[in-house]
């Protein structure tokens, strides 16, 4: 992502921030996410809204988000339902367990202050 | 005294020599300890079911001799109970096989514990059922149903310890039960002490998935390095009386255990982290901290714990259609255009050669595959044209002639598609689905019994 010429901030992927791994029960899809410093939390909490996070699985089905903060960790879990498309016993997709997808959410774009990079 | 954790598997798959070291420390260390294998996944039991299906006298862990030899005759030696829920859906079969491994290295009277109670098939249709939370499928047909198994918690595997049983073998457990239930049995925790068997189900939580937590699953170069990922350590979590844990690995082993290690996992497949479910007490991670204590040493307190819910979970297995799996390769000049070509000709051909119903599916490994859904959406967004590209057909149909017909047509790409085309590769396989539900605690009998072979001892 280039950076943001105006406002003093950048767009970055969220990979630079933060990390994330991927859990499967069905069809049911986990990504917790977490702050690799502990000022960056709360850009997570503003901008990694279940709205921005429906937009980025809404090709694939996703029926609802709920995000569960945990300050304590610097992080938030992230549960996406129907999302697999039949799950790991039921997808035609190559990865039915969506173990992949961490990286489709750290694909998301956000603007940060580059002094926080 | 702390008691040891040591974990030597994650999944039906994993690396059959990972317990070595884990042993090998658990040995130098000397104190009460005990090994647990979790390889019993949701598609695990399907599969072993589909196995037994095929081969009556299969159907429980493939690996499990691979497993257990490099470290059995240690473990019988050293007093390190084994957990395994490698007897997925056959526990009787894995039995024999660990007496014949036993007697092998000299232990002709290894005492086995078998746990049973989890196959609730046989009563399916008696049980008072309701769904699982995230579950929108009906109960198949009967005709159709190939298991039924109750995910049980940790007190018949105690009792098998309480048997002085030296390897415990269960089908479907909850799999943090494998590393509760030694803690119960040497600790003497009550059932309903609920914050420490939160904090005992959550070092088997965080046990349970192996290297996991100490660097598996987890490396991005430039990002989140992880040294040695070819040797990589299994953890073994530090359990004090009062709850307390810490995570750690065996030194000399690859890998790491850091915060970041130990929060990916803590979080692994959990839902709402304020009520995590588990048979044996619902966890309650509100308050959780995780916290640096030394060079791959993580603590991890504040776990608390809810009583455990009425009702256990249930995955049943059944018959499902066939799937056909096709791939070509196409590389080098326009290779993208020549590989959505050949999808092009690929919809056109399974619409006239194809019923209606087949479902399908085409990737484009190399420009979209995994991140897309079944409908290509991502598929259609341009990208540099070079490239190495594999197309990849998936599709399922009840009967097994149309999936094998759809696969055939990718394979027809050789002579009949573009240009360039190579490497077909075609597989073909009956699935076995899978379905969730809640039962009453009440209706599930557990049993413990110590295992001889060609019979078994009552002594419950």
């Amino acid at each position: 992502m280039p950076p943001n010429a105006h406002d003093g901030v950048v767009t970055v992927p969220l990979h630079r921030l933060a990390h994330a791994r991927a859990g499967d029960k069905g069809n049911r899809l986990n990504l917790s996410l977490f702050a690799y410093r502990p000022e960056i939390y709360a850009i997570l909490v503003e901008q990694v809204t279940e709205s921005r996070v429906y937009a980025l699985f809404s090709h694939r089905g996703v029926s609802r988000i709920n995000r569960y903060l945990m300050p304590n960790l610097g992080g938030m879990n992230l549960v996406l339902d129907d999302v697999l498309q039949g799950g790991v016993n039921g997808a035609l997709n190559l990865d039915g367990h969506g173990k992949t997808l961490s990286f489709l959410l750290l694909g998301m774009p956000v603007t940060v202050d580059p002094k926080l990079l | 005294m702390t008691f040891l954790l040591g974990s030597g598997a994650g999944f039906s798959g994993d690396r059959t020599d990972a317990a070595i070291p884990v042993v090998a420390e658990l040995i130098r260390r000397g104190q009460p300890c005990a090994l647990a294998f979790e390889t019993l996944g949701e598609r695990t039991l399907a599969a072993a079911h589909r196995a037994m299906r095929d081969a009556p006298g299969m159907g429980f862990e493939p690996l499990l001799e691979e497993l257990l030899s490099p470290v059995l005759k240690d473990c019988l030696e050293h007093g390190i109970a084994i957990l395994g829920n490698f007897g997925a859906a056959n526990p009787e079969g894995a039995c024999e096989v660990i007496a014949r491994l036993a007697r092998q290295v000299g232990h002709t009277e290894v005492r086995i514990g078998r746990v049973q109670g989890d196959d609730i098939r046989a009563r399916l249709a008696d049980l008072d059922l309701q769904l699982w939370e995230a579950e929108t499928q009906v109960l198949p047909d009967p005709d159709q149903l190939i298991s039924a198994n109750v995910y049980l918690g940790a007190a018949p595997l105690a009792q098998a310890l309480g048997l002085g049983a030296q390897v415990v073998v269960t089908g479907r457990v909850a799999d943090p039960a494998l590393f509760l239930a030694p803690l119960v049995h040497h600790f003497g925790w009550a059932w309903d002490d609920w914050d420490r068997l939160a904090a005992g189900t959550m070092a088997g939580h965080l046990g349970e998935c192996g290297a996991q937590v100490s660097g598996g699953y987890f490396a991005d170069p430039g990002v989140k390095d992880v040294q040695g990922l070819a040797t990589l350590g299994y953890p073994i979590i530090e359990v004090e009386e009062d709850g307390r844990l810490v995570v750690t690995k065996p030194p000399g082993t690859g890998g790491c255990v850091t915060e970041r290690t130990v929060k990916e996992q803590l979080l692994y497949e959990v839902h709402d982290p304020s009520a995590y479910l588990t048979p044996d007490v619902v966890v309650d991670l509100s308050n959780v901290q995780v916290e640096q204590v030394g060079p791959d040493r993580v603590e991890v307190k504040g776990i608390r714990g809810k009583p455990a819910p009425s009702r256990l979970k249930t995955t049943v297995c059944y018959a499902g259609g066939w799937q056909g799996e096709a791939e070509i390769s196409y590389a080098g000049p326009n290779a993208l255009a020549r590989a959505r070509l050949a999808a092009q000709v690929l919809r056109e051909r399974l619409a006239f050669r194809a019923p209606q119903e087949l479902r399908k599916r085409i990737d484009i490994i190399g420009h979209a595959s995994v991140f897309d859904d079944d409908a290509g959406t991502l598929q259609h967004e341009s990208a540099d044209v070079d490239g190495d590209y594999r197309l990849r057909l998936a599709v399922e149909h009840v009967e097994r002639r149309w999936a094998e017909r759809a696969t055939q047509e990718l394979l027809a790409l050789y002579c009949a598609g573009p240009a360039g085309g190579g490497g077909v590769r075609r597989n073909l396989l009956q699935r076995v689905c899978t379905a969730s539900y809640l039962v009453k605690r009440s209706d599930v009998e557990t049993l413990a019994t110590l295992f001889e072979s060609g019979s078994t001892t009552d002594a419950t």
